[in-house]
């Protein structure tokens, strides 16, 4: 058994951590995990072409940019914005968990773009986020106004994750029909995609169940602060 | 007949166009990156025939486009593309509301639609979607109407579409080449044997004739490579060759479909532990200014383990019925 080949993830894990450009790390990765299978130059040359090439599918999303963009221009998000700020009477938890929901329901259709950590996230979510605790309380303290910015990233990353699989034509989907039909095994892009909606139903209750407790907890310990400085006020 | 290759096509001069706007611009080394990603997308079909037919030289050239690609990407600088004025597009925004919605929503609409019912269209005996295509082709015949209704709604110039196409393909950078390239690595690493070293390995270490004893070893063998590589779709080929097919599928005779979904979610919950995983865990602690560059991962590995669980639970209870 050749061994050698896993160099190749040596010098990803390398790469990454030396933060080079990952683009670059990757085709090195190839080209060493290639060499040290025995390929030649030019074989190598054509494996990395055909690999290449066979998986252009997944750049197909670049086609949808034109008419996101002429809407942006047009204020798709200034319009977004305006209308998510006049939703009044929102929690923390509610806030988040119907974030998630549009976030996964939207993945699932193949709009990953519209929302995103710098297209909502940054704008939208995290201002949100810590205006609906402001709104019942005093002004959060450093650390926990960093808890909360943190949990809207997160809420953003696995409302993406666990929607976008669902959706047909998007990578995840067409990649593990495409490494099936290699292998011989036929299946229909809705039969992979169908395997996927419980864990994304499984996502949301698990995610909108800990952005629950997280309010709670953080409401919880805002209380004990503010009780210590009442007392320590009537000194 | 509306074939895939159209599709790639036209993603091929929506390429030149960001290739010549950048070259216009001095934006050379995205000029460049851009150019010979268009030459990849316009030639490709030409590349996979010729290659099919005995004829390895364009599929070799097609690889020294990659390798050339990787050397452009560091030298892609991002920078801020004009855009039209906040004012203006809030007053767009006031004029159009919810309309503005509408040719967003036509590009899942379409696509969806094309994906259950293009079998059945067909014109003059001939169907109008290729099979085992529809869904893509939907997608960018989807795209092209979108970007139609966008024009007309907001009555912008149709050069419009290119710019702010460019503006969004450039704001990515070589980010939207970050899991083509992935995608290759995985067809080379499977090729140069990296998926039968990692499961020799397994196959030493668990007892194959134990179905739950290869349902883990599958389900958390995604989640580590997925950590290492900051990317499910780079695990998934290497992780599914190497014990998901011989393994669960040859040896066990489970479902492909449900392997295939639950395995790329055990992946999905590692991406969520690893700051390899950049775009999702380290630019927005950057983005929201948060001291600690764990806080998103913090924030989000409780709920990577417990669907982990789910996933791995729902994998053994029912891939071997």
């Amino acid at each position: 058994m050749n061994y050698w080949p896993l160099l190749g993830v040596v010098v990803v894990i390398a790469g990454f951590v030396r933060r080079d450009n990952p683009v670059l790390v990757v085709v090195v990765a190839g080209v060493v995990s290639g060499l040290a299978a025995g390929f030649s130059v030019p074989d190598l040359l054509g494996l990395l072409g055909t690999s290449f090439v066979s998986n252009r599918a997944l750049l197909l999303y670049a086609l949808t940019l034109p008419a996101i963009g002429v809407l942006e221009r047009a204020g798709l998000r200034e319009h977004a914005a305006r209308w998510i700020g006049s939703l009044r009477g929102l929690t923390l938890a509610r806030l988040l968990a119907s974030y998630l929901l549009l976030r996964q329901v939207l993945s699932m259709l193949g709009l990953t773009n519209v929302a995103g950590q710098a297209q909502t996230v940054r704008p939208l979510l995290a201002p949100m986020s810590e205006a609906t605790v402001e709104l019942r309380g005093p002004p959060l303290g450093d650390a926990d106004r960093q808890r909360v910015r943190a949990m809207a990233a997160a809420t953003d990353n696995i409302g993406l994750f666990f929607g976008e699989d669902v959706f047909l034509a998007l990578g995840a989907v067409l990649l593990i029909q495409g490494f099936y039909a290699t292998h011989g095994i036929v299946l229909a892009p809705l039969a992979i995609a169908l395997w996927a909606l419980p864990t994304a139903i499984a996502a949301f209750l698990i995610h909108a169940l800990r952005v629950l407790l997280f309010e709670r907890a953080l409401n919880r310990r805002r209380a004990v602060v503010a009780a210590a400085e009442a007392a320590h006020a009537e000194d | 007949m509306l074939r895939i290759e159209f599709a790639y096509w036209l993603l091929a001069a929506f390429l030149a166009a960001a290739a010549w706007i950048n070259l216009r611009e001095r934006r050379l080394a995205a000029a460049a990156f851009w150019a010979v990603l268009a030459l990849l997308f316009g030639g490709g079909t030409g590349v996979l025939a010729a290659d099919a037919a005995g004829n390895p030289l364009p599929a070799r050239i097609a690889g020294v486009g990659v390798l050339l690609l990787a050397l452009l990407a560091p030298r892609m600088r991002r920078v801020q593309v004009e855009e039209v004025s906040p004012e203006m597009r809030l007053s767009s925004a006031m004029r159009l509301g919810h309309r503005l919605f509408l040719p967003a929503l036509l590009i899942p609409g379409v696509t969806v639609l094309v994906a259950v019912l293009g079998g059945y269209m067909v014109v003059d005996g001939h169907r109008l979607f290729a099979v085992n295509q529809m869904t893509l082709t939907g997608l960018a015949l989807a795209s092209l109407l979108a970007v139609f209704a966008a024009l007309r709604l907001t009555h912008a110039p149709a050069l419009a579409a290119v710019r702010e196409g460019r503006r969004l393909l450039d704001t990515l950078g070589w980010a939207a080449l970050l899991p083509l390239v992935l995608a290759a690595l995985g067809g080379v690493f499977t090729q140069s044997g990296v998926g039968q070293d990692i499961a020799h390995g397994v196959g030493l270490l668990i007892p194959v004739d134990s179905r739950l004893a290869c349902v883990l070893a599958y389900g958390l063998g995604m989640v580590v490579f997925t950590v290492i590589m900051g990317n499910a779709f780079a695990a998934f080929p290497v992780i599914t060759a190497g014990i998901g097919l011989p393994l669960l599928i040859e040896l066990h005779g489970a479902s492909p479909a449900i392997v295939g979904a639950l395995g790329m979610l055990c992946g999905y919950c590692g991406t969520l532990l690893t700051p390899m995983a950049a775009n999702f865990n380290i630019v927005p602690v950057a983005l929201l200014e948060l001291d600690s560059p764990y806080a998103v991962i913090r924030a989000q590995w409780p709920t990577a383990l417990l669907l982990l669980v789910f996933n791995l639970v729902l994998m053994s209870a029912l891939a071997f019925r």
